[in-house]
């Protein structure tokens, strides 16, 4: 994009002023080089986000913002209901709850280099991955109701879990005000098969490598040292959510002249949260989260199974589990007042700073944790939410890609940048050769770049890097 | 946006073409046709490209879809998700297709075989078909166009 279209508000913040059907300003974080690399989607993007109903303060784009569906990939805002304010199917995305959780295994990664392919191959055995994989669980009627009201708990309750898991899970591993009912019969069936699977693109598990820690005092609280092996999950509400965006998505769309909402974007398709229609998706959506934090539970489980029969020393703990595909209601601080604000982060992640009523004791005093998601070449990061607040609380969550998928067949080749990537140490696993030409580390922009944005910014502060050692991808 | 930037796969037929287009995180499906239905019949094959070879893939069963929709862009939509939806819930992936369109109403036939993710080596599912670069729409020449970006 070209920088001269925003006021430089400081190094790390770019703002457009309110033109037009704008209601409230747009805001970029990023430095100029990330800024100049982003799509010039994102500004048209951003900025019609700033024109729905009800929004509150500014429609906001995080450090590795990309063009997405009506809300650019990460963007975030927030809706007041009392103020006409919407909830947006396109604005949540498809993935409902897609998210990332961090699980250490008391191990370091010394203990696992050695039997690293043997590993690789064990995970790849145990967690379906890719399309058409399946798990053994098939739920009844009445077992997929209970799924989508009570989440990763209700997971722990059938033995999927423990129970020590629930309180480092988002709000405490079950969403309230979750409506079964709202959610559709087609979207329960696309969910019969899919409970416990990894999915596809770029969804992983990774086993990573803590190679570089930032902030010792913070890493310390997180369970986290240098040289410990740690496991990342990647993954959402599968099929089922899938489904529930692709529904709602449409009903919004046909349905906001009804309510007297002009859509600068068929794909910002909302409607008021305080109509049936926006009440009913909300009810969904917390359905769709709950089945997302019910399936990332249920992956642990299998990790456990299979590190209890290949590492039986490793003890598989949570770090934390945190969505980056989501509308959440939340209380924040506007211009002084205190508001209850149905906050979108649509590839974005929550980041409550340090002291936050919501956070585990655990965690109060360090902050939330947000893992940054890299590609299967470069690594992740983990940062924690940092005490400004910027954008409702919010960080980013990835890389964000630099080149089409295509873009990317033309220039990886699957089976050798497998043997690449296995000649540096990293050993992969997957179905698709071509999946992961497509998901080819240099596709995506340099994640270290916006993890050093997101902290200049603000956002977030940077605790650790993880670089991967075995990757299972769908 | 490179709207018009084409991938190097697709394929022209007797009955129409398809073809990929770029989208930053996702991709674009476009078929082109003499006909609404044969677009509509093109844009299938590339969204089944998405996952597979559509050489890979064997006409062992067929499935019927329908859907109605209140204009040509959202049922194109309603059309693709309809199969995303059953090469989700049947395990299907499909390499021919058979659409009609009357009114305002698609009825459609979709040939295909369970997936057998040794020969298929399938490389991404698609989550849903989008509103972005949505398009139906007839060219200077007559020729049916009938796109939209799917989020893989």
């Amino acid at each position: 994009m070209d920088p001269a279209r925003f006021v430089n508000v400081g190094p790390t913040e770019w703002r457009v002023e309110p033109f037009g059907a704008m209601r409230v300003p747009a805001v970029v974080y990023a430095d100029r080089p990330l800024l100049e690399a982003m799509d010039d989607k994102v500004f048209e993007q951003v900025t019609n986000v700033a024109m729905l109903p009800g929004i509150v303060e500014a429609s906001f784009a995080m450090p590795d913002a990309h063009w997405g569906y009506g809300f650019p990939i990460g963007g975030v805002a927030a809706f007041d209901a009392e103020e006409g304010g919407v909830v947006s199917a396109g604005g949540v995305g498809f993935d409902i709850s897609c998210g990332v959780r961090l699980l250490t295994t008391g191990m370091k990664i010394a203990g696992i280099e050695p039997i690293k392919d043997h590993l690789g191959d064990v995970l790849y055995r145990s967690i379906p991955a890719g399309v058409g994989s399946t798990s053994h669980i098939r739920l009844s009627d009445a077992e997929m109701d209970a799924m989508l009201a009570g989440g990763a708990r209700w997971a722990v309750g059938q033995g999927y879990g423990l129970a020590a898991d629930l309180e480092r899970i988002e709000e405490h591993g079950c969403v309230e005000g979750a409506e079964p009912d709202a959610v559709s019969a087609h979207a329960k069936a696309r969910q019969r098969d899919e409970m416990g699977t990894l999915g596809s693109g770029n969804h992983y598990l990774e086993v990573q490598e803590v190679a570089e820690i930032y902030d010792t005092d913070a890493a310390a609280a997180l369970g986290l040292a240098r040289g410990d092996a740690v496991i990342s999950i990647h993954c959402g509400s599968r099929g089922l959510g899938h489904q529930i965006g692709a529904e709602y998505l449409r009903e919004m769309a046909v349905t906001a002249p009804d309510h007297g909402i002009v859509l600068p974007d068929l794909e910002l398709a909302c409607a008021p949260l305080a109509s049936p229609l926006g009440r009913r998706y909300l009810g969904a959506m917390r359905a769709a989260s709950n089945c997302a934090l019910a399936n990332r539970e249920i992956l642990t489980h299998f990790v456990r199974q299979t590190f209890a029969t290949v590492l039986p020393e490793a003890r598989i703990g949570l770090v934390f589990d945190v969505s980056h595909n989501i509308c959440k209601e939340e209380t924040h601080a506007v211009a002084g007042r205190r508001r209850r604000l149905f906050v979108h982060r649509k590839g974005a992640t929550r980041a409550f700073g340090p002291g936050h009523p919501d956070l585990p004791a655990a965690l109060k005093a360090v902050g939330q944790p947000v893992f940054i998601g890299g590609s299967m070449g470069t690594g992740s990061h983990v940062m924690v939410g940092a005490a400004g607040g910027h954008a409702f609380a919010s960080a980013c969550h990835g890389a964000g890609r630099s080149m089409s998928r295509h873009q990317a067949l033309k220039h990886w080749h699957g089976r050798k940048l497998i043997d690449d990537l296995a000649g540096r140490g990293i050993v992969i696993r997957s179905p698709s050769p071509r999946g992961v030409a497509e998901e080819a580390p240099g596709a995506y922009k340099d994640v270290h770049a916006v993890v050093d944005v997101a902290d200049r910014a603000g956002l977030a502060r940077k605790v650790a890097r993880l670089a991967p050692r075995v990757c299972v991808k769908g | 946006m490179a709207d018009g930037e084409q991938s190097p796969s697709g394929r022209t037929s007797a009955s129409g073409a398809w073809c990929h287009f770029h989208h930053g995180a996702d991709i674009g499906v476009r078929g082109t046709g003499p006909t609404r239905e044969a677009a509509f019949e093109q844009a299938a094959l590339a969204l089944s490209a998405i996952v597979t070879d559509l050489d890979r893939i064997a006409e062992r069963s067929a499935v019927e879809v329908a859907c109605e929709a209140p204009n040509d862009a959202l049922l194109l939509v309603d059309w693709l998700n309809a199969l995303i939806y059953r090469m989700a819930v049947d395990h299907m992936l499909f390499r021919r297709f058979e659409v009609r369109i009357e009114g305002r109403r698609l009825v459609g036939r979709a040939w295909g075989e369970a997936v057998d993710r040794e020969r298929h080596e399938p490389a991404v599912e698609p989550k849903g078909a989008t509103f972005t670069a949505l398009a139906v729409d007839r060219g200077p020449d007559g020729s049916w166009r009938a796109q939209c970006i799917v989020d893989v």
